[in-house]
């Protein structure tokens, strides 16, 4: 196999739940409520531990082929820019209101244990090793998102509005996650395919959806990509800007 | 003739009451209280929740600006723990017959205080360490004698909340540690956020004992068990120490060791500043109330919603719930 495209996906993994964590820790403090400030700044801490786990396997990797040892999980999180970046358009939207933070976490959480599920079987024994670590964390992931995805669409009418909303403008962003790039494809090795993955995520996510009485967008809705290739929104510009400022403007110190 | 009785009753409650004090038995909610104990532990536990609540705000505004990953999940977990500590004081004062919702009101209405030190800027990475070495240090020094506290639930949540305080004080300890034997830049950085720290957080310990209006009353019912000067003094003889390890300045040109006392000498204290800060005219006040506000009023449609969908649940009348009634039929 070859091991660029190896690190790539290992990227697009590590980014992936990066961002999701970063754009989650927005809310520590600020939450709805105490107890669910908790649980959302947790799946934040879970979200970027995970990342870690990637970033740090592919520093032991590039380092092994260099014979150096000056990568990172810092310096790939760090001291790469947006184009770099290969996580999924969904994760750097912004959180907007309480239930379309939840839409977003829903949505991802359900394909990450999908994937997850997949990958704690795979070949390379360490990606197996973390994804089944992972996959126990996205259980939760999956169950909490989803009962507040019920409360929410089945709740008070304006709850029902905002997630109608929500919805409507997430439901782009979903497309992405199971139109696999070229570095993708390769890794997996036809290993699973993106339809059935795509068909498991969508019986889940409707299902839920139809319980929270609301409907699923037609299913012909353009879907935007290119995250995985680092053609991003303008929003994670701003996300690294402030992410990455400590590391650009004291170049080289230890924190 | 009941109203006679009644007192009779009261005074047996209150000698009662005394007795377990005097042999420091723990008073538990289900026990007869005075009045005034009662109100003194509403008003002191809440306000030790609200600052939890609002002290997760200054630390909060670097969790997305935290220069290692490491560090981020430090930070987070920390601003965590937090709210978590929020909670367990919110439910000990609750078992005094107040509800959350109402302390909320209080807080949010500016009725209800919460420590000044929180009211103060994070300008700066280092301020994440000086925070956890000379706040959360002040809070331990502050919390460790409630431990002890006459009220058991109030005791109780003090225990656990001490063992993760003083982890917190490590971590921001490990933080101006490693900054102190950086690059000059950062050495500055941690000096500077030293310097606007060290002062608020004497403070923290409240105004001298000669000025302080609850102190006697406090001490004679166990909430309290040192005075505010004497907490003082111990923070400072513990700082004046620590802070030769990071090679590093208190910013107090008075600052000496005493033979005679024993203790470290300090200079006198900006109690002006301290008391516009508690009136509302701290650097941000204004900014943290704001940001409560906005959270409980942003919440407002999810409470309601989690409300709603609670009573359709317990009737039967969810989407799925009705969905299998007709399906039934």
């Amino acid at each position: 196999m070859n091991e660029s495209n190896t690190i790539d996906y290992l990227m697009l993994l590590a980014d992936s739940s990066l961002i999701m964590g970063q754009r989650l820790s927005e809310w520590t403090g600020h939450g709805p409520m105490l107890e669910q400030d908790i649980a959302i700044t947790n799946i934040s801490l879970d979200t970027i531990g995970q990342a870690r786990y990637f970033y740090q396997l592919a520093a032991a990797r590039l380092n092994e082929k260099s014979g150096n040892a000056d990568v990172t999980e810092d310096t790939l999180a760090y001291l790469r820019d947006a184009h770099q970046y290969k996580n999924l358009l969904l994760v750097e939207l912004p959180n907007g209101d309480w239930g379309q933070t939840i839409l977003k976490i829903f949505f991802y959480a359900h394909r990450q244990k999908l994937m997850y599920e997949k990958l704690s079987g795979s070949a390379d024994a360490e990606i197996a090793g973390i994804a089944s670590k992972a996959l126990k964390e996205v259980e939760y992931h999956v169950s909490w998102s989803s009962d507040w995805v019920k409360r929410l669409g089945d709740g008070t009418q304006e709850s029902h509005d905002r997630m109608t909303k929500a919805l409507e403008y997430l439901w782009p962003y979903t497309g992405e996650m199971f139109v696999p790039a070229t570095y993708e494809k390769n890794f997996l090795e036809n290993e699973f395919s993106f339809d059935v993955l795509k068909q498991g995520w969508l019986d889940k996510v409707s299902g839920i959806l139809t319980e929270a009485t609301l409907s699923l967008p037609p299913a012909d809705t353009y879907m935007h990509t290119g995250g995985k290739t680092g053609v991003h929104t303008e929003y994670l510009g701003y996300i690294l800007a402030e992410m990455q400022f400590l590391q650009r403007a004291y170049p080289g110190c230890e924190w | 003739m009941r109203k006679l009785s009644d007192n009779m009753d009261t005074e047996a409650l209150q000698k009662s009451f005394d007795e377990k004090i005097e042999k420091d038995i723990k008073i538990e909610p289900k026990d007869w209280m005075p009045v005034e104990y009662r109100k003194t532990l509403i008003r002191q536990i809440s306000q030790h929740a609200h600052s939890e609540i609002v002290g997760m705000l200054p630390e909060g505004n670097w969790i997305t600006r935290a220069p290692t990953l490491r560090r981020k999940c430090i930070l987070i977990a920390k601003v965590q723990d937090e709210a978590g500590h929020g909670l367990y004081l919110y439910c000990a004062a609750e078992t005094l017959n107040i509800t959350r919702e109402e302390m909320t009101e209080q807080l949010l209405s500016g009725k209800a205080k919460y420590s000044s030190i929180f009211n103060y800027p994070t300008l700066s990475w280092a301020d994440m360490g000086a925070i956890g070495w000379l706040v959360d240090g002040a809070a331990i020094i502050n919390q460790i004698p409630l431990c002890r506290t006459s009220y058991a639930p109030y005791a109780r949540g003090m225990v656990r909340i001490c063992k993760e305080e003083s982890f917190h004080q490590r971590q921001g300890f490990d933080i101006l540690l490693t900054l102190s034997r950086g690059s000059a830049e950062q050495k500055a950085m941690a000096q500077d956020a030293i310097n606007r720290w060290w002062w608020p957080s004497l403070m923290m310990f409240g105004p001298p004992d000669n000025e302080s209006p609850h102190t006697i009353q406090n001490m004679k019912w166990k909430i309290k068990r040192f005075t505010n000067d004497e907490l003082r003094q111990k923070f400072v003889d513990m700082c004046a120490q620590q802070v030769e390890v990071l090679g590093l300045q208190i910013p107090d040109p008075d600052l000496k060791w005493n033979e005679e006392r024993g203790h470290y000498d300090f200079g006198p204290i900006n109690w002006d500043e301290f008391w516009n800060v508690v009136k509302g005219n701290g650097p941000c006040n204004k900014e943290r109330m704001a940001a409560r506000i906005k959270a409980h009023e942003d919440g407002e449609w999810v409470r309601a919603a989690a409300l709603e969908y609670a009573r359709k649940e317990a009737a039967g009348l969810t989407g799925k719930q009705s969905e299998k009634a007709t399906i039934k039929k």
